[in-house]
């Protein structure tokens, strides 16, 4: 009796392709969702999500799993395209394709491969600098601890105007303290320290949205920072309009009933998905 | 109707091959194609050529054998037929038509426009079959109740020729429709239970040392399929491939 391959064998790998790519849509859902704050919400807010996103161990695991989906999708898909050039070592002089399938689905590693150069280009833009860089803090007051010559009760920071300290009065109102540029450390991405000593007098989120802000509205590059944005955007949404339903076929999921439902999701899905994720550069860049 | 025919010339399995012309006249409208080039290889023959191999058997649509890829398209430009079926009159009078062997490195070339298609029979030798003995006392037929769905869906599955349009229209010259109508075929009835793990696991494993593709669910196969095999099959066979798997 044969052996099951389910890494190996054809079928497997399209086990793998259609699971770790649903996980894939799940993880656009969720990414919208927190992009979406650029636009309905505070600065402070998307701030302290990013904060969360990469510091909860919960999201944490699951990042890994996304890491390892994109990857893995990525090799298998590139192992899968190996094989099927070499199964037709001879092409057609003519073919006529267009009759008996679709664009998307014929071009799926070439759409895939323009999405991965996305992805590497956005997590050098983003990802790399929320997780690596010393990024400017936007201040939360939280954890206030004595710091010498200063009124405790009443004191902030806020590094995007300049390090400057601010007292807050009863109203929640800022009046200028002092400056302290020079004069603070800032530790493990968020803690405020007043220089040479341990005395935290607040913390802090670094902040990811200004950055976003102004990659997107540079005056030399955000324009076409804008167009690859949405430009990929559109290819994301032919590579969904083909993997969408795909993943279904290939992890069985086949009945006259529900294939009405499972297409018009996948097209749905294709479409609204990169739109929302498009509409936030464009509404920085134009609008903002 | 005066055609101008581009056909694949090779003359055996060595040979690299080329597109070589050919004009043609008096073509009627109701001949069929395989008529069309039995005209050619007349003309071929009077004139001392060697005429065009091309495969071909029943000539009504059941045996599977021909194949031929016609202006881009396997079985050629109609939909649910064989080559054989193809008829003139789907041309054009000046037309210019490209005649391909059907291509997949599981499918070489032996001569002309005739591929080997040996390979689907080394699938279907690992377990395309039911190991019933049918020597002496055979059951009543109706005393094995068979829901009428499955018994439709199994025969839908079995009207698979074999003919390999499925392997020469995909793009990546996979062979899942063939081989998932002939697992659902048995996957669908009691008698095929019985060896449903190792046939979906010996079939696949046979398939995929053929050299055959792997399927990306462009649905090609089933759009060029002359009897409509239904990638519901496909889906089927991954189910079956998965329960085999886990067991």
């Amino acid at each position: 009796m044969a052996k099951s391959a389910l890494l190996k064998s054809s079928i497997g790998k399209k086990y793998w392709m259609a699971l770790t790519g649903l996980f894939l849509c799940l993880f656009l859902v969720g990414h919208l969702a927190g992009n979406l704050q650029l636009i309905f919400g505070t600065d402070l807010q998307f701030n302290q999500y990013a904060y969360f996103m990469t510091s909860n161990p919960a999201v944490k695991i699951l990042s890994y799993v996304t890491y390892f989906s994109i990857l893995f999708h990525a090799v298998d898909g590139i192992m899968l395209t190996i094989q099927n050039k070499k199964a037709r070592p001879i092409g057609y002089v003519k073919n006529n394709a267009a009759s008996n399938s679709t664009w998307q689905s014929r071009n799926m590693a070439v759409l895939g491969t323009l999405l991965l150069v996305f992805i590497a280009t956005h997590m050098v833009n983003f990802w790399a600098k929320m997780h690596f860089s010393h990024m400017p803090l936007q201040q939360q007051e939280v954890n206030f601890q004595p710091m010498p010559g200063m009124d405790l009760k009443a004191q902030g920071i806020n590094t995007t105007t300049g390090g400057m300290v601010y007292k807050i009065d009863q109203e929640g109102k800022e009046i200028y303290f002092d400056k302290v540029e020079g004069e603070l450390d800032v530790r493990n991405n968020k803690e405020f320290y007043t220089k040479g000593t341990d005395i935290k007098f607040a913390e802090g989120y670094k902040d990811l949205y200004k950055i976003t802000i102004e990659f997107f509205k540079d005056p030399t590059y955000g324009l076409v920072f804008t167009i690859f944005y949405v430009f990929s955007m559109v290819v994301l949404a032919f590579h969904l309009m083909h993997g969408f339903a795909s993943a279904f076929q290939s992890l069985g999921a086949n009945n006259p009933k529900y294939n009405g439902l499972i297409n018009g999701l996948g097209k749905f899905f294709a479409i609204v998905v990169p739109l929302l994720f498009a509409i936030i550069p464009i509404y920085i860049h134009f609008i903002k | 109707m005066n055609l101008t025919l581009k056909i694949w010339r090779q003359k055996n399995a060595k040979d690299k091959g080329q597109m070589v012309d050919y004009k043609i006249g008096g073509i009627e409208p109701d001949m069929s194609f395989l008529e069309m080039l039995d005209v050619l290889n007349n003309e071929l023959v009077e004139k001392g050529d060697d005429p065009v191999a091309f495969d071909h058997d029943c000539r009504e649509g059941i045996c599977g054998m021909c194949s031929l890829f016609i202006n881009g398209e396997a079985h050629g430009p109609d939909r649910g037929i064989t080559t054989c079926q193809l008829h003139m009159r789907k041309f054009k009078d000046g037309d210019t038509i490209y005649i391909e062997p059907f291509r997949a490195k599981a499918f070489p070339v032996i001569k002309d426009l005739v591929v080997d298609r040996g390979s689907f029979d080394r699938i279907q030798h690992a377990g395309g079959f039911v190991s019933v003995n049918t020597s002496g006392n055979t059951q009543d037929a109706n005393a094995l109740p068979i829901r009428k769905d499955n018994a439709d869906k199994a025969f839908d599955a079995a009207t698979c020729i074999g003919c390999g349009a499925c392997v020469a229209t995909c793009k990546n010259s996979s062979a899942m429709l063939f081989v998932s109508a002939k697992v659902s075929q048995f996957a669908l009835l009691p008698q095929g239970r019985v060896e449903a793990t190792e046939r979906v696991l010996n079939m696949v494993e046979a398939m995929d040392n053929e050299g055959f593709g792997n399927c990306t669910n462009t649905g090609a196969c089933e759009v060029e399929c002359p009897k409509g095999i239904s990638l519901e099959n496909i889906a089927r066979m991954n189910r079956e491939y998965f329960a085999a798997s886990v067991k």
